[in-house]
């Protein structure tokens, strides 16, 4: 019988006072596609980690296609034929292709030898499996796919038998999703083991033989993936039943409140990031705006939210011509009725070491209600921020607590409770559920379409295709600055998505596909 | 020959002699930072070093000695600054002007200790220093016009440290652009994750980085104590280690032109020297201090609009943490 190409025994570690992973057991068949899946926080990518030699295991055992292997650094687990493509890219920016696949085996004291060796290894390889990448292009100039096919380049490069990749299909479209997987299951025809790290059920599915879950740490069950379902699946990472599905009824648009008109933005370097992009959303409405992250996206909610001056275009809420980023600055705006759930609540969202109920009122804490004069009363901020606590089931229920030592979903929470509450005209949310997981996803969109309900205007930016569908009244798709289409959620296919989405915009009216 | 081209063959002349001491310590910071560490320590290296040179070729009659002392003593102080900022994980420029403030006040105390000449080291014997070298036929070229002053005056005439930091510049080009090293290091200095996913150590790199600083250092220290001058002066690196910074974000950080900006300073240096005293008509006499001001005026100047951006390595100055998220 063939020994397992991955068999981790009794895993256990610890990062201070958070058990990442506990006595966890994962064994993986050689010549397989093979899922783990987790909410955040699960462990999974500690499990990965400890596997790619990043972080030592506490205890446990690793053994690598039946041979016991100690597994201390990543040299050691390059040396054992494991590749890891991780999901914030490890490749240095100013780098051509063929250094960042030379680096740690450069073949010798000076890189010519080596460099020439790796190229030609490149070209067979991206061609042998399809995967067209020039060998001299500088990294920084690459698109996101690109780089990850590089990184899989890298890995195969250096003579991975086992291929680990997580999160990987975050940063691409639909197709290139689809590419991917195709290239996957070819590895593993080929005898190679590969383990994908994902939260996306779907893509669970779609690809891998057999599936592991974790939950808090520990492994709760690898199941043979023809025989679960995404609703088994959900339950068994959860520990609960849960809905996958968004209820809601129909919309009852009212007037406009946000309009857009040619609006664009350039970067520091003088880049056009947003291509005259014009939209409206109307009272009660829910527009979504799905594409691949980095098209635009982000650009927009700030150039709307007052953070960054667009360099020409007009803004207008309920008829009220905006100077966005100059006069009106995020503070007037959300005396305006303008409130903004930010994309990266980490980065705008929250201060991370700050109590609970000082995160919960940040850019208000100039109102009467939180104090008066120079001094903020205490009492009070605590007393508000426990209500936001108890309407928003944020849990614990403690506004003393630091930020940080809260989950991602009940950060999202916070931030979510502190913009919608003072009943804002429109709402920019930006990434809902990034790093949310799963029950507090379902919590989340139901108070954004109680939102809608009550008659809010909401621009919805998400990279999750399926969740942009599911929430959203009207879908506008942008890529490379630009809008290229827009769909109603329930007249559209991922395929047309996918092909909005990387920029193929073809005149079909919006009844079609 | 004309008068007038003597006085430019002087000043270039007196310009080499003074940029090579920037040259040392931008090269040095050069290897640090491109391994991600800020060096704002290089003054503090470089004075630590002039100090050791000057006292070891004080007490052995040896130049190569005190070569020696310098590189040593500089090593040991580029050691604490890896150590605070590497191991430890501190901030990298703290560290750094910490290592200035010891060694500035350590070589003035040991000096009055041991030599009791308030904190000099005794004048050094010609022996006991780097002498110039007359290259071969220098003293019969001067007949050849043009070229043979340019050969008898500019390039011929100085120690062996001269020649050995002009031949640093093609050297760590090479290594850091052709070398295995020089790979990982410039890999460290701008992503050190990659590094480490890779296999390789984050903290040897950045360790040989700094060790390779602290070397290049000492070489421009003794340069000061016991080639340029006969023996060790308090202060002596006067902000010659902080010049030789800006010097590296003029050369964006890059070899070749580290050299040309460190000339570029020198020749500014020896400028100062040439007009301190002497009275402009219509603006009288300029203050030395004004020249004196002038390489970081430069710097500001130039990096404000005329060389366009320079982007330091993408990871310098931060500590590297492998993060758990």
């Amino acid at each position: 019988m063939i020994p397992p190409a991955i068999q981790m025994t009794g895993i256990d570690k610890r990062f201070g006072a958070v058990h990442a992973n506990r006595a966890v057991d994962l064994t993986v068949t050689k010549g397989t596609v093979h899922g783990l899946i987790g909410e955040n926080g699960a462990g999974k990518s500690t499990l990965m980690s400890i596997l790619y030699g990043f972080y030592a295991a506490d205890a446990g055992s690793i053994a690598i296609n039946g041979k016991p292997s100690l597994i201390r650094t990543s040299a050691d687990a390059i040396h054992s034929g494991i590749g890891m493509v991780h999901q914030h890219f490890m490749l240095v920016e100013t780098f051509t292709v063929v250094e960042n696949v030379m680096l740690g085996a450069e073949g010798g004291m000076f890189t010519a030898r080596g460099a020439a060796a790796v190229r030609s290894k490149l070209l067979e390889l991206s061609q042998a499996y399809g995967m067209d990448v020039d060998p001299d292009a500088v990294v920084s100039d690459l698109a996101v796919g690109e780089l990850q096919r590089v990184e899989i380049l890298k890995a195969l490069v250096k003579g991975a038998d086992i291929l680990i990749l997580d999160e990987p299909t975050a940063v691409l479209t639909p197709t290139e999703v689809d590419n991917l997987f195709v290239l996957l299951r070819r590895l593993a025809s080929e005898g190679k083991t590969v383990i994908i790290v994902t939260h996306k059920l779907k893509e669970i599915m779609a690809v891998t033989d057999r599936v592991s879950v974790m939950r808090r740490g520990e492994m709760v069950g690898t199941v043979e993936t023809a025989g679960t379902s995404p609703a088994d699946l959900a339950e068994l990472m959860v520990g609960r039943r849960v809905v996958l599905t968004v209820e809601k009824g129909p919309a009852r648009p009212g007037e406009v409140v946000l309009a857009v008109e040619d609006l664009c933005v350039r970067d520091a370097r003088g880049t056009l990031r947003l291509d005259h992009v014009s939209l409206s959303v109307k009272a009660g409405e829910i527009v979504g705006i799905a594409g691949v992250s980095g098209n635009g996206q982000s650009e927009l909610l700030e150039a709307i939210a007052g953070i960054r001056k667009p360099s020409s275009g007009r803004v207008s809420l309920k008829g009220e011509a905006l100077d966005c980023g100059g006069t009106d600055d995020p503070r007037t705006l959300r005396a305006k009725g303008l409130r903004h759930v930010p994309e990266d609540r980490h980065r705008m969202g929250l201060v991370k070491p700050f109590a609970a109920a000082e995160s919960a009122m940040l850019g208000c804490s100039d109102e009467e209600r939180f104090g008066k004069g120079l001094f903020l009363d205490r009492d009070l901020v605590m007393a508000d921020c426990a209500a936001k606590m108890a309407a928003f089931d944020v849990r614990p229920a403690d506004p003393g607590l630091r930020t940080a030592l809260f989950s991602g979903g009940n950060q999202q929470k916070i931030v979510l409770a502190r913009e919608i509450e003072r009943d804002p005209q429109l709402l920019l949310i930006g990434q809902p559920t990034r790093g949310v997981d799963i029950g507090a996803i379902e919590f989340i969109h139901k108070r954004i379409i109680a939102l809608r309900d009550a008659g809010k205007a909401i621009l919805l930016v998400s990279t999750e295709l399926d969740e942009v569908l599911a929430l959203s009244d009207r879908v506008l798709v942008m890529c490379g600055g630009k809008i290229t289409g827009e769909r109603l959620p329930d007249q559209t296919n991922e395929q047309d998505m996918g092909l909005l989405m990387a920029g193929v915009t073809s005149e079909q009216p919006k009844e079609a596909a | 020959m004309s008068e007038a081209f003597q006085i430019i063959l002087l000043a270039v002349d007196s310009a080499i002699r003074l940029s090579v001491p920037l040259l040392f310590a931008c090269l040095a910071g050069l290897y640090s930072e491109r391994a991600g560490v800020v060096d704002i320590g290089l003054e503090g290296k470089m004075l630590i070093g002039a100090f050791a040179a000057g006292a070891t070729a004080s007490l052995v009659p040896n130049p190569w000695m005190g070569l020696l002392a310098a590189v040593l003593a500089s090593v040991l102080f580029a050691l604490v600054h890896g150590f605070a900022s590497i191991t430890q994980r501190g901030n990298q420029i703290v560290a750094g002007v910490a290592i200035n403030v010891l060694a500035s006040g350590l070589t003035a105390i040991l000096g009055n200790a041991w030599f009791n000449q308030g904190g000099r080291t005794p004048q050094l014997p010609s022996g006991a220093r780097f002498n110039e070298i007359v290259l071969p036929f220098a003293e019969s070229a001067r007949a050849i016009p043009v070229f043979g002053a340019i050969y008898a005056e500019v390039i011929s005439g100085h120690s062996v440290l001269v020649y050995g930091a002009l031949a640093l510049v093609p050297l760590t080009w090479f290594i850091l652009y052709r070398t295995r090293w020089g790979l990982r290091l410039r890999a460290v200095g701008e992503n050190p994750a990659a590094v480490d996913t890779a296999g390789l150590s984050v903290t040897a790199l950045r360790y040989s980085a700094v060790i390779m600083a602290g070397i290049l250092c000492g070489f421009g220290g003794a340069y000061l104590a016991i080639a340029q001058s006969a023996g060790f002066i308090t202060d002596m690196t006067a902000g010659k280690g902080f010049i030789a910074l800006a010097a590296l974000i003029f050369a964006k950080w890059r070899p070749v032109p580290a050299l040309g900006a460190c000339f570029l300073f020198g020749l500014l240096d020896a400028v100062a020297l040439r007009i301190q005293g002497v009275s402009f008509p219509g603006i009288g006499q300029v203050p030395v201090q004004a020249i004196q001001a002038l390489p970081y005026l430069l710097t500001v100047v130039l990096l404000a609009g005329f060389i366009g951006k320079a982007t330091p390595p993408k990871a310098v100055g931060v500590p590297y943490l492998k993060d758990r998220s």
